[in-house]
C-alpha cells in the first residue's frame, strides 16, 4: 500500500483551480452577506414593527435550517420563478449571500448594540443629527468592535463553501474527490484537503486574534 | 409558474413511512453525536485551562484540527482515509463487519467536529468565572480535580447553556452533511421523495418544517434549562 | 508556626516580594500594610502557596509550602483563608457554602457538618440567612459567612487578604467586631489590612510593606509609638487621618 502523492503534483493545476473557485465563492458571499446582512440588521433595529419583524422572521428561519436543504430549495425554486435553468454555480453562490446574511446580521446588530448608550447621547447631545451620529459615532465603533466575529464568521463560511460538492459545483473539496477517484488514491487527496484547509483557517484565524489584541479598547 | 401542488403526498405511503424514517434517523444521528461531542468536548475544554502543560497542549491541539478542516472534508477521512490507516483487524471489521458503517462515520465525525466546538464554550465558560473562585476553593483544601468538580465546572456550565444550545442545533443541523456518505437521513430522504414524485415543493417543505420544530423545542428546553439552572440573586446573563 | 524565610518572587524584571522573611508564633495576631502594590497580598498568598515563589522557604509547623512532596492540599486545609471578594460559591446555599469542604475535604458526615456550620453562623447572628443564596446578602454578611466557612475547618491560623477594602462603609465594623473576637479567643492571624483601629486593638505586631520588602516588623506600641522608617511614618500619617 504504497502512498503515491506524486498524483497531487500531477494534478496541481486543476488542484489549484479548485482552491480558486472555493476562494471566489466565500469572497462574493462575505461581500454580499455582509452588504445584505447590513440591510437586515438596520431593519432589524429599526422602529416600524413591519419591518423589524420580518428580518426577524427570514433570520430566525434561515438560521433554523441546515444549508444543504437551502441550497437544494433555491436549487429547485429559482429556477421556477425565474422561468428558466440556473447554473449550479450561480445557484449556490445566491443561496451562500442569503444564507450568511443571517447570520451576519445578528452579528452587525450585536456589534451596533455594543456601543454603549453614552456614546449615542453624547452625539445627540453635541447637535449631530442621527444620520451623522450613526455615521461618525456609532457605526465606527461598532466595526472595531464586530470585525474579529465578522471575521471569523468568514472563516467558518469559506469552510462552508466546501458544501458545494452536493451540486457538482468544482471547488477545491469536489475537484480533490473527482482526481480521488479517477486515480484511485483517496488517501493522498483528501488528507491533501483536510491540510490545506487546516493550515488556511489556522493562519486566518491566528491573524484575526493578532488584530483582536492589536486595537482591543 | 407552471406546477401541480400535491401535498397529500406527504401523508400517503410510502413518502409518509419514508419521512418518518429520514427524521428518525437524522434524530438519531443526531443524539449519538451529541454524546460524542458533549463529553470528549467537555473534557477537552477542561484540559484547555488546566495547567498542566502537556493536557492543555492535548486540548488546543485537538481544537485546532477538529474546527479548521470543513466538516464534509472530516466525514471524508474517516471514511476513506482512516479504515486504510487502521491495522489489519480493525480493518476488515470496519469495511465488511460493522453494520451501517456510513452511519456510524457520520455520527464519529459529526460528534468529534461538534467536540471542537463544546469545548471552545467549556473553556470560556470556566475562564470567564473570577479567579478569585478558584484561588478560595485552593485555599480551603480542595484538590484540583475537587475544584473543578464542586466550583468551576456547576458555574461554568451554567453559564454557557445558551451557546451549548447553539451547538446542539448546530449537531441537527450539520448531520445533513451525512447525506454525502449515503446515510438516508432527513434531507436526502426530502430529495428522494423528490425524484420519485417529481413534486418538488412539498418534500423540501416537510423537511423544513421538522427543522424548524427541532429548533423551536431545543430553544424552549434551553430556556427552560436556563431558568432552573439560574443561579439565585444573579441577574441573568442569558439570552440571545 | 509560619516561618517565611527570604522569600522572594519576580516576574522578568519586576520584583514582588524581596527578600521576605516573617515569623508568626502560635496565637499571634500579625496586622501587614504597606502602600498598594508593597506586595502583602502576594506575601500572604504565599503562606498558603496559592502563589509561588522562584526563592526563599515558608514553612507551616514545619512543613515547607514550597517543597515536592507536601501534599498542598491538605496543608491548606488547616489554614484558613478570607478573601478581600469574599469569593462565597455563588450556586451552593450559606449553609452548603460552609459544609461541603467539610464533608469533602475533611470527611466529616452530613449531619456533623451542617451542625458546625449552623452552630457558626449563629455566633455570627446570621442563622436566618442559612438556605439564602450569596448574591442575597449585603457585602458585609457575604464576609462573615466567608469567616465561618474557613472557621469550619477548624483551622490552625487564619490569613486574611483586605477582608474590609470591599465593603461599604457602614458594613466595615461588624467584620471588624467578628475579627476581634476571633484574636482575643487566641486565634493565629496574618491579617492584610488599612484597618489600624484594628490594628491597635488587636494587634501583637505590625509588618510594613513596601515595594516588595519588610521594611518594619515591631511590636504594636513600638511602631505606632516611633516607627523608624520614613516611609512608615509617611505612610501612618496618610492612613491615620481617618
Amino acid at each position: 500500500m504504497g502512498f503515491d502523492f506524486n498524483v497531487l503534483w500531477q494534478y496541481k493545476e486543476l488542484l489549484l483551480h479548485g482552491l480558486m473557485v472555493s476562494f471566489q465563492l466565500t469572497l462574493v458571499a462575505i461581500a454580499g452577506g455582509i452588504v445584505l446582512g447590513t440591510f437586515l440588521a438596520l431593519m432589524r433595529m429599526s422602529r416600524l414593527r413591519v419591518l423589524s419583524a420580518l428580518a426577524g422572521l427570514y433570520v430566525n428561519f434561515l438560521r433554523s435550517l441546515p444549508l444543504i436543504l437551502v441550497i437544494f430549495w433555491f436549487y429547485v425554486l429559482a429556477p421556477k420563478i425565474v422561468g428558466h435553468p440556473i447554473d449550479a454555480y450561480s445557484s449556490v453562490l445566491i443561496t451562500f449571500i442569503l444564507f450568511e446574511a443571517a447570520y451576519y446580521c445578528e452579528i452587525i446588530r450585536a456589534g451596533i448594540s455594543s456601543v454603549k448608550r453614552g456614546q449615542v447621547q453624547a452625539g445627540l447631545a453635541m447637535g449631530l443629527t442621527h444620520l451623522n451620529m450613526m455615521r461618525y459615532v456609532v457605526l465606527p465603533q461598532a466595526f472595531r468592535n464586530m470585525l474579529p466575529v465578522l471575521l471569523t464568521q468568514s472563516i467558518i463560511m469559506f469552510q462552508d463553501t466546501s458544501i458545494v460538492y452536493i451540486v457538482g459545483v468544482r471547488d477545491f473539496l469536489t475537484t480533490a474527490d473527482v482526481v480521488a477517484n479517477s486515480t484511485n488514491r483517496p488517501i493522498e487527496l483528501y488528507t491533501t484537503v483536510a491540510v490545506t484547509y487546516l493550515v488556511i483557517c489556522f493562519a486566518a484565524s491566528r491573524l484575526v486574534g493578532r488584530l483582536q489584541r492589536s486595537y482591543a479598547l | 409558474m407552471n406546477y401541480s401542488w400535491d401535498w397529500g403526498l406527504l401523508f400517503r405511503e410510502p413518502y409518509v413511512g419514508w419521512i418518518a424514517s429520514g427524521f428518525a434517523t437524522t434524530c438519531i444521528l443526531a443524539t449519538y453525536a451529541w454524546l460524542i461531542a458533549f463529553s470528549v468536548g467537555s473534557v477537552i475544554g477542561v484540559f484547555r485551562t488546566l495547567d498542566n502543560k502537556i493536557l492543555s497542549t492535548i486540548g488546543t491541539v485537538y481544537v485546532e484540527i477538529f474546527r479548521n478542516i470543513p466538516l464534509l472534508a472530516q466525514m471524508f477521512i474517516w471514511y476513506f482515509v482512516i479504515p486504510e490507516l487502521l491495522p489489519h483487524d480493525a480493518q476488515i471489521y470496519v469495511k465488511r463487519g460493522m453494520p451501517n458503517p456510513q452511519f456510524w462515520t457520520a455520527v464519529v465525525a459529526l460528534g468529534l467536529y461538534t467536540a471542537s466546538r463544546v469545548a471552545e464554550q467549556v473553556r470560556s465558560g470556566i475562564q470567564s468565572i473570577p479567579s478569585g473562585q478558584r484561588a478560595a476553593a485552593l485555599a480551603m483544601g480542595f484538590t484540583s480535580t475537587q475544584v473543578y468538580r464542586y466550583v468551576l465546572l456547576p458555574i461554568g456550565f451554567r453559564t454557557v447553556i445558551p451557546s451549548l444550545t447553539n451547538d446542539f442545533l448546530g449537531v441537527f443541523k450539520n448531520s445533513s452533511l451525512a447525506l454525502t456518505l449515503g446515510v438516508m437521513e432527513l434531507t436526502a430522504t426530502a430529495r428522494q421523495i423528490e425524484e420519485y414524485s417529481f413534486q418538488s415543493f412539498e418534500p423540501y417543505a416537510a423537511a423544513t418544517v421538522l427543522y424548524s420544530c427541532v429548533t423551536l423545542l431545543a430553544i424552549t428546553l434551553m430556556r427552560y434549562l436556563e431558568r432552573r439552572t439560574r443561579i439565585t440573586g444573579t441577574a441573568s446573563a442569558g439570552g440571545q | 508556626m509560619i516561618e517565611m524565610s527570604h522569600v522572594s518572587k519576580w516576574y522578568s524584571s519586576f520584583r514582588v516580594l524581596d527578600d521576605c522573611s516573617l515569623k508568626i508564633q502560635k496565637g499571634e495576631v500579625v496586622v501587614i500594610c504597606g502602600p498598594s502594590g508593597s506586595g502583602k497580598s502576594t506575601l500572604i498568598k504565599c503562606m498558603n502557596g496559592l502563589e509561588p515563589f522562584q526563592k526563599g522557604e515558608v514553612l507551616i509547623n514545619g512543613i515547607s509550602v514550597g517543597a515536592r512532596g507536601t501534599n498542598l492540599p491538605q496543608l491548606r486545609s488547616r489554614i484558613g483563608m478570607v478573601f478581600q471578594n469574599f469569593e462565597l460559591f455563588p450556586h451552593m446555599t450559606v449553609l452548603k457554602n460552609i459544609a461541603l469542604p467539610q464533608i469533602k475535604i475533611l470527611n466529616r458526615s452530613r449531619a456533623e457538618a451542617e451542625a458546625r456550620a449552623e452552630q457558626l453562623l449563629d455566633r455570627m447572628g446570621l442563622k436566618v440567612q442559612a438556605q439564602k443564596f450569596p448574591a442575597q446578602l449585603s457585602g458585609g454578611q457575604q464576609q462573615r459567612v466567608a469567616i465561618a466557612r474557613a472557621l469550619a475547618m477548624d483551622p490552625l491560623a487564619m490569613l486574611f487578604d483586605e477582608p474590609t477594602s470591599a465593603l461599604d462603609p457602614e458594613m466595615i465594623n461588624e467584620v471588624l467586631d467578628v475579627m476581634v473576637a476571633l484574636a482575643q479567643e487566641g486565634m493565629t492571624m496574618a491579617v492584610v489590612t488599612h484597618e489600624m483601629g484594628f490594628a491597635r486593638r488587636v494587634a501583637d505586631r505590625i509588618v510594613f510593606m513596601d515595594e516588595g520588602a519588610i521594611v518594619e516588623d515591631a511590636a504594636k506600641d513600638e511602631f505606632f509609638g516611633t516607627p523608624r522608617s520614613d516611609r512608615a511614618q509617611l505612610f501612618l500619617s496618610k492612613i491615620l487621618q481617618h
